[in-house]
């Protein structure tokens, strides 16, 4: 019974994968938004930041830009819960003989899977434009990729169990996605921002994904490394915990 | 498997959202390995009744058997036991109908030894094997259905409930699917149970069936004997008979609905 469980996760992690390899069009579209940011914000920005006396801006700013593509790719994958009740797909998984914790299970590490994958591409264009990370930080920093795939894809689908269409998608975009993104030190160091933003980045769970890719990509950070690891370890099983239950309420 | 001569047994069952009944105090059975027709007219109470029969919906009250088991106490048991055809399409158009197929068999536990050989056994059955690597979202209406009959097959479970099979479906299409469904239920002595709106299936199709109209049920007998005790001519002039007015009203606007509710409500308390 305990393997026929593991084997239904499996499934719809791998129902996840498959759909994500198979929509190129999904993959390259949302590679487009990271190659701006850092095309334009690198480039843009990089003497302002040199004059500032910080240094290299692309240096600063990659991680950042590699965590927001896994945030937005992470929320989309939770969200496809809203489209999966849609088109009806959701209704074949919930009347399966496999536990409501179970389905979430599957569906958030498939999602996390492939935010995870989105931020490993961007980190390679990243290098392309002129990134150069500590080689010895590669294994380290899929750590933290992992960790903010789980934590936003787990919100992701939190919040879309909640959700009857996709009339709310526009309100999570402006009041959730983007917020998140901007206060969270991925464009600008926290150490100099004025205190009140430094007090918001503190309540925001990318704040330690960032600063966690920044410790071991380029060796600074603002929190420490392990506190990075165990507020994002304790977040993530916050946020499944909480989308398990929120998805274990929708009404068929 | 079940040990009573009734795969299905309901018994009192009601379902309530705050003040309206959905369903209001029903009982009926199903014989094993019958196929049993469950009509009345659209928000009379049948999908509300399917879903608590598949586990999707708890019932307010009253008690049910599913292949021997009850989906309140023992949801699991009763999930490995039905197959379900939904209203609404329920297959995932970005996978290939073998891969609909394979996700199913995952999430159901069939045997992993088994499972290309059942998956080749259902597909050719409703004549889908030479597509199978085909993305549903190419399939027509007819293709979908055949393939989620075939899904819902899959788990070999001892009753399939289909709730409006055939609708917007083409004669061709339709007659082809009934083919299928009672080649299962006379070849495997599968149990079906089933909704529709077209009483010429129900007449060829039926060994007993009951019509439910604001969540009562008005008639649970054979179609010869529903229509010689309602001194009909056919099912469909019964069926007019015993929920008529109904039937008049679903054409009418959202506002008239909401009227006719009220009613509803006026006339039962």
């Amino acid at each position: 019974m305990r393997s026929n469980v593991l084997y239904a996760i499996y499934i719809l992690w791998l129902r996840q994968l498959k759909r994500y390899f198979r929509s190129r069009s999904r993959m390259i579209g949302s590679l487009g938004q990271p190659i701006l940011f850092l095309v334009a914000l690198g480039f843009g920005l990089r003497s302002v930041y040199a004059a500032a006396g910080e240094g290299n801006y692309i240096q600063f700013l990659s991680p950042g830009i590699i965590a927001m593509s896994i945030l937005f790719t992470a929320i989309f994958s939770g969200i496809e819960v809203i489209w999966d009740r849609q088109f009806g797909f959701l209704k074949e998984t919930l009347v399966a003989p496999v536990s409501r914790f179970a389905i979430m299970l599957g569906r958030t590490l498939g999602g996390a899977t492939v935010a995870a994958f989105q931020g490993i591409l961007v980190l390679v264009i990243s290098v392309l434009i002129g990134f150069r990370p500590e080689l010895s930080s590669i294994l380290p920093s899929l750590v933290f990729m992992i960790l903010i795939a789980l934590i936003f894809t787990a919100l992701g689908t939190a919040i879309a169990s909640t959700l009857e269409d996709m009339q709310g998608f526009q309100l999570i975009m402006n009041f959730v996605v983007m917020p998140v993104f901007f206060l969270s030190g991925a464009l600008f160091p926290l150490e100099t921002a004025p205190p009140a933003l430094k007090v918001i980045a503190v309540f925001n769970p990318l704040s330690y994904g960032v600063d966690g890719l920044r410790a071991v990509m380029i060796g600074s950070s603002h929190f420490n490394v392990w506190v990075d690891v165990a507020v994002q370890v304790a977040i993530a099983a916050a946020f499944i915990g909480i989308g398990a239950w929120l998805f274990s309420r929708i009404k068929a | 498997m079940a040990q009573a001569d009734h795969t299905i047994s309901v018994k009192h069952l009601s379902k309530k959202y705050g003040e309206l009944a959905a369903v209001n105090d029903i009982s009926f059975e199903v014989a094993a390995g019958s196929i049993f027709a469950f009509l009345g007219p659209n928000g009379a109470g049948k999908t509300t009744t399917i879903k608590m029969l598949t586990t999707l919906v708890a019932p307010s009250s009253g008690k049910m058997s599913v292949n021997g088991f009850d989906p309140v106490a023992e949801p699991s048991k009763v999930r490995h036991s039905f197959g379900i055809v939904f209203q609404d399409p329920s297959l995932d158009d970005d996978l290939t109908a073998y891969e609909n197929m394979f996700f199913h068999a995952g999430l159901y536990g069939v045997s992993r030894a088994e499972t290309p050989g059942l998956i080749k056994e259902f597909l050719e059955f409703v004549e889908l094997w030479d597509r199978k690597d085909d993305l549903v979202k190419r399939f027509s209406g007819g293709m979908r259905r055949r393939l989620e009959i075939a899904r819902g097959l899959l788990h070999t479970p001892a009753i399939i409930f289909l709730d409006e099979p055939t609708v917007g479906l083409d004669p061709q299409t339709r007659n082809h699917i009934w083919d299928y469904i009672k080649k299962l239920n006379r070849d495997r002595g599968l149990t079906v149970f089933f909704t529709t709106h077209y009483m010429e299936e129900v007449e060829r199709m039926a060994d007993s069936t009951a019509i439910i109209d604001h969540g009562r049920l008005v008639a649970n007998d054979t179609v010869e004997n529903i229509v010689k005790k309602s001194n009909s001519q056919s099912l469909e002039d019964a069926f007019i008979k015993l929920t008529g007015r109904q039937i008049r009203e679903e054409e009418a606007s959202a506002v008239d609905h909401l009227r006719k509710q009220g009613r509803m409500w006026g006339r039962r308390r």
